[in-house]
């Protein structure tokens, strides 16, 4: 068929970086399947933007934290591990927030205490005590970043639905036509409430379930 | 006084910190299945938070907060940024101390809380508590208010939660909404009826 085009992609998923990816957007992911880190990604999906933003946030700093433990993973006595992780990422917490307090202000003001709380998000210290504290710091960082976009995957579709379906609109530009208003179509107020988060999540959680077993 | 009655039943009900804020998730899913353990778990959240968000006002208002190293001829000083990790060691290390003062006067009470002790040191609903006492500026009575009160709405919603698991277990629910999937949703039917508490006014 189309060869020549194919096979770079080919190529690209035989590397174990693909793999470790996909294991944890699809297989392993970690909001659905290891149930971790649910807490923030309810709270922030009513809108797409402030969802990506916590996305890219939590990505960075499971990444980041991953690479610290690992590297530091040597020098760490095993009685204190939790309270040196916790401190590790407390520090990367403070990073991101004091970066999104300076460079997009509004969304870290709608996001209010939720980038604070990924300190105790289960995925970051999950990872680092799981993963990071017993391999080199290449595979951890590796881990940590699929980790961070497994989250960041749900995270986005269920904003998608949310505000698509609660306010009718992507990114803030209104989507849904005029004309359907007109005839009677209106917003599921429901949806940008809290309840409309847990039942969502609860959908998707099925629908990921459903293709999986087809499989 | 109003105020603080408000604010008490606004914690507990409306502003639930789980069914609205959406925190403490983790435990609350892993620990749900057996009453008498979300029982202990919610007693214990509550002890927790109403020591700990307290004690985080007055080490915001005494060191972080803007102007508040006026006493030491630090005027200028800042150090509101540093609150994250403060309040995550404080919160770690009252739950060490409240650990081994249990341990030490009641063996019975240390048993039966024991194991969720440490798990509550990554219960965000405990680190929420304290975010959203600075954020929305409270005073200290407000707050010893607030933490007891959040705690007390934790505690209800986890015993919900696990009341109505018990019931879950002879209702057939399709096989991919198995589990995680109808507890999501289950606790979105909760949060509604939660919700309606909104509509009182006082």
């Amino acid at each position: 068929m189309n060869g020549a085009a194919v096979r770079p992609w080919a190529a690209v998923r035989r590397t174990v970086a693909y793999k470790e990816i996909v294991k944890a957007l699809w297989r392993a992911n970690p909001i659905s399947k290891q149930i971790l880190g649910i807490c923030s990604s309810l709270a922030v999906t009513v809108q797409l933007e402030t969802a990506l933003v916590m996305s890219l946030a939590l990505t960075g700093v499971t990444a980041g934290s991953s690479l610290a433990v690992s590297l530091l993973r040597r020098a760490i006595p095993r009685n204190i591990r939790i309270i040196v992780q916790v401190a590790v990422i407390a520090t990367l917490v403070i990073l991101a927030d004091e970066i999104l307090k300076a460079f997009l202000f509004d969304v870290s003001k709608q996001l209010s205490v939720f980038v604070g709380l990924i300190i105790t998000n289960c995925i970051v210290l999950g990872r680092s005590e799981a993963y990071a504290l017993n391999h080199p710091p290449g595979p951890a960082f590796l881990d940590g970043l699929a980790n961070g976009l497994g989250y960041s995957s749900v995270l986005m579709g269920v904003a998608f639905f949310r505000e698509l379906l609660g306010s009718g609109k992507l990114f803030g530009v209104a989507v849904i036509p005029e004309a359907f208003y007109r005839a009677g179509y209106v917003n599921n107020g429901l949806l940008v409430l809290a309840p409309g988060a847990f039942i969502m999540i609860g959908l998707f959680v099925w629908l990921e379930h459903a293709l999986l077993e087809k499989k | 006084m109003e105020n603080l009655i408000s604010i008490a039943l606004n914690s507990v009900f409306v502003g639930n910190i789980l069914l609205s804020y959406f925190l403490g998730m983790c435990s609350f899913l892993a620990v749900s299945r057996n009453l008498a353990t979300a029982a202990g778990l919610g007693v214990a959240v509550v002890f927790v938070m109403a020591l700990t968000t307290p004690v985080n006002w007055l080490i915001y208002h005494g060191l972080l907060a803007p102007g508040a190293l006026a006493w030491a001829g630090l005027p200028g000083a800042n150090l509101s940024f540093l609150k994250l990790i403060l309040f995550i060691a404080q919160i770690a290390a009252i739950v060490q101390v409240i650990e081994m003062v249990i341990d030490r006067y009641s063996p019975a009470l240390y048993t039966a809380l024991g194991v969720y002790l440490p798990l509550i040191t990554v219960n965000c609903a405990i680190l929420g508590a304290s975010l959203f006492m600075v954020e929305r500026n409270y005073t200290f009575a407000e707050t010893l208010v607030y933490g007891t009160g959040s705690g007390v709405g934790w505690c209800l919603a986890i015993l919900a939660m696990a009341a109505i698991q018990k019931k879950l277990r002879y209702a057939s629910v399709p096989r991919g909404l198995q589990g995680f999937g109808i507890s999501m949703i289950t606790t979105g039917l909760i949060a509604i009826g939660f919700m309606l508490f909104a509509g009182i006014s006082l």
